[in-house]
């Protein structure tokens, strides 16, 4: 059996940590944790450190807010990969696969999976190098479908449902004063024209009361 | 293969029009009637649980909502000279799966048809001469006239209880609605919706530059209505989760929640979700009729299902593909003009003319999809096309469609260079609710270069030959962006935005953002069998108990999206079926 993976990571680093287990229930981690153990899916452990490296850099944190750190992005790519659509089993995968034109969209022939694999290679050690190494490694391959394919990732783990692993604590959401999913603006959508209008975020989870099935849990 | 017992009516696909004509008959005659959907039954009692950007409008929730592309997609090539290749994932196209279809996802915009868009070979001919129109063109008028339709207009809009503002009642021009529409017998069922923040800066900016801005007619209600069926639904309440999400409280028109609670009071009505439709079966000796449709079963058994009449309502490409793998009508040929199956196919030419970057927060995740103001000003038959390099228009729109962040954020001011790193993050944290679009949505002609036929090469699931898209912009539309780009900064600058990024052009056709699920043409309609599949009635002109419809049966794009229409003219399609065909079986025109 494959060895059992786990991603170390500070409980400090990622704020009051909120992990959904593979259930689906959340479960929050005291914040003075010093180190918080996570199972990973998909990834090994050098692999996830290498991933939550090159996302950190790609949304860093900053004096403009949390980055992929925070968000627990790497734990949500984990699980994607790991997931019907790591695997590909809704993309079109027949052959002849020929190359055309970037207008055509993605033409290759490997999953997501397979394109994390390889792409992680070059970059094997670039957790343990400082940040202005790492900017320059991921430049050399920032034309790749792979880097493409990581950001497009980042962004999504910032912003998704909690549900799915990332955004933790809704972070991403506060971050641009998005209050996920709401049961109605009825009365807001005619007034606080030209000011911020921030509610309180909520998850999916929280408003819902029927059962949430995310996707990557798909059998 | 096992021969099921005959039904009465055939209706392949359970979407907005295969169900609204199983609701009219159902309810208007004792025929049997069997709809075949290949997707499953939603609950939108628990549309609740879509309110999650990933995997509804990111991830698609493939095979349940949408269609699972890899059992079966399209290719897509831009001319004849290319090789086609196959849409590897779901982008350009988003097209549904399970009943209700792509009516449970669609945006709910629910504007009609501009008049002499029906009339449009000879209204532009009589308008600037037969020299104006682009040498490669084919359009086409329709066989039948805004006027006929607009009894049907006015009933789909009571069935979903459209929300707008009438500008031309009877002649009667109306401020504050669209004064440019064709003449209209009513008011909208229901008031305007909102006008939220964005779409007001938007309107007043057009009003200053003279321009009569109006709110855009929509499906998602203003306020709770009770349609002529009975059926109840509330008010929107601006939640943000339209496109590509079940509405969670009913706000927006829905097959499942229009149609589905009359079509359940009609025993006559049977809905089968599973089977895969795969030919429509016509035997030479039969006189051209249909005697009914083969599919495979949720199991993997060839089924046939014999029917008195068959009714095809599976979308643009899947029409066409069945008419072509059915080997019913002849295919249409681009080098030789002959055939008709397959012609005509067009897109929505929507963009945004000019991102529009303001200063102040723009709460953009209040709206629904269809919630905006709209400008007619420039709109087809409206504006002069004299003097300017291209014919036809189509609406500036800016839109408060409730945006969610993955498919939004990342938009930054041209200055910043980079793609990722703490400089871009910053201004896209920044920006994200700042950044808002004025739109252009434009009339596209049809070409006869632009058409689909079976792809030699990419196979669906079963082994059938996937439907192939041969399709790009021409000259017209490439320039009438140009122009609608330069309407839109006027418009954006009027607003008052700290900076403008105006569109950049428009390229190829290209597979990647998403255009619009309502492709249009394949089985197209005419007055006559020599360029058109179907009659005005929706009728197949070779094969008479074979009526078709959607979006496959509109000659070319004009700017109103199109499931409004195709609501009106399935309506009146059952009128002619209930009072002409069943009495007399035979062609209605």
């Amino acid at each position: 059996m494959k060895r059992r993976h786990f991603l170390t990571v500070s409980a400090s680093s990622v704020g009051g940590l909120l992990v959904y287990s593979l259930d689906g229930k959340a479960f929050r981690l005291a914040t003075d944790d010093k180190a918080v153990l996570i199972p990973l899916r998909f990834f090994s452990e050098d692999e996830a450190l290498i991933v939550s490296t090159a996302v950190a850099r790609i949304f860093p944190s900053d004096e403009s807010g949390p980055g992929a750190q925070e968000a627990g992005v790497v734990i949500y790519i984990d699980r994607q990969l790991a997931g019907p659509y790591g695997e590909d089993r809704y993309r079109y995968t027949q052959a002849p696969f020929e190359s055309g034109s970037p207008d055509l969209g993605y033409q290759g022939k490997e999953s997501p999976r397979e394109v994390y694999r390889e792409g992680l290679k070059p970059l094997k050690g670039l957790d343990r190098l400082e940040p202005a190494e790492q900017d320059a490694r991921l430049k050399l391959m920032e034309k790749t479908y792979f880097f493409a394919l990581l950001r497009r990732h980042t962004i999504e783990g910032m912003f998704c449902d909690p549900v799915h692993g990332g955004n933790v604590d809704m972070v991403g959401w506060q971050m641009l004063g998005f209050p996920g999913p709401q049961m109605s603006y009825r009365e807001a959508v005619n007034t606080h024209f030209g000011e911020a209008y921030r509610p309180r975020p909520a998850s999916l989870l929280q408003i819902s009361r029927f059962k949430i099935r995310p996707s990557e849990d798909e059998k | 293969m096992k021969t099921l017992p005959p039904v009465d009516v055939l209706i392949v696909g359970g979407g907005w029009t295969g169900l609204l004509m199983a609701k009219e008959l159902g309810s208007r005659t004792p025929l049997s009637v069997l709809v075949l959907e290949r997707g499953p039954i939603h609950n939108p009692d628990e549309y609740i649980k879509e309110m999650d950007e990933l995997d509804y409008a990111i991830r698609k929730r493939s095979g349940v909502k949408v269609q699972d592309c890899s059992k079966e997609t399209a290719t897509l090539r831009r001319s004849g000279n290319e090789r086609a290749l196959p849409l590897r994932e779901l982008g350009l196209l988003i097209p549904g799966t399970g009943v209700g279809g792509a009516g449970e996802h669609w945006g709910a915009t629910a504007y009609r048809i501009m008049p002499d868009c029906f009339q449009l070979l000879s209204k532009t001919i009589e308008k600037y001469g037969v020299k104006r129109l682009p040498a490669d063109h084919s359009i086409k008028d329709w066989g039948v006239t805004y006027e006929e339709m607009e009894p049907y207009y006015t009933r789909a809009e009571n069935l979903i209880g459209a929300s707008g503002k009438a500008g031309n009642i009877q002649g009667r021009l109306i401020e504050g609605g669209n004064i440019f529409e064709g003449v209209r017998s009513g008011e909208y069922p229901t008031p305007p919706t909102a006008t939220p923040y964005f779409s007001a800066l938007f309107r007043d900016a057009a009003k200053s530059l003279g321009y009569h801005p109006f709110p855009g007619p929509n499906a998602t209600l203003s306020e709770a209505h009770t349609n002529p069926d009975g059926v109840s639904r509330p008010g929107c309440v601006f939640c943000g989760f339209c496109n590509m999400y079940g509405c969670m409280i009913g706000a927006k028109a829905q097959p499942t929640n229009v149609l589905l609670p009359v079509i359940k009071r009609h025993k006559n009505v049977t809905i089968r979700t599973g089977p895969w439709v795969r030919r429509v079966v016509r035997e030479k000796s039969s006189n051209g009729r249909v005697r009914g449709v083969t599919y495979k079963d949720s199991s993997g058994d060839e089924v046939f299902q014999p029917a008195d009449l068959v009714i095809l309502a599976t979308w643009t490409l899947n029409n066409t593909r069945l008419l072509l793998l059915s080997e019913i009508g002849e295919p249409y040929d681009p080098a030789t003009g002959k055939g008709n199956v397959g012609r005509n196919l067009t897109a929505d030419l929507k963009f945004a003319a000019a991102k529009v970057l303001m200063e102040k927060p723009l709460n953009r995740f209040m709206g629904s999809a269809p919630t905006g103001i709209y400008v007619g000003d420039l709109e087809s038959g409206v504006v002069d096309n004299t003097n300017l390099p291209f014919l036809r228009g189509g609406l500036l729109r800016a839109l408060n469609s409730g945006y969610q962040p993955i498919g939004t954020f990342g938009r930054v001011p041209q200055s910043v260079k980079s793609t990722w790193g703490s400089e871009w993050k910053k201004a896209a944290v920044y920006w994200y609710d700042r950044m808002e679009d004025v739109r252009w949505d434009g009339e596209v002609f049809a070409y006869k270069s632009n058409y689909m036929d079976l792809d030699p090469t990419y196979k669906d699931v079963h082994g059938d030959p996937l439907i192939r898209m041969t399709m790009d912009w021409q000259d017209n539309e490439r320039r009438m962006s140009e122009f609608g780009t330069a309407k839109g900064v006027e418009v954006a600058r009027a607003m008052g935005a700290k900076e403008i990024i105006p569109f950049g052009g428009l390229g190829h056709f290209d597979a990647n953002p998403y255009v619009v699920t309502q492709l249009r043409g394949g089985t197209i309609m005419g007055a006559s069998r020599d360029d058109s599949v179907v009659n005005p009635f929706l009728q197949h002109f070779q094969a008479s108990n074979l009526f078709i419809l959607g979006s496959s049966v509109i000659p070319h794009a004009p700017t109103a999206r199109p499931t409004l229409s195709l609501i009106a003219m399935t309506i009146r399609t059952s009128d002619a079926i209930v009072d002409r065909y069943l009495k007399h079986p035979g062609p209605l025109a």
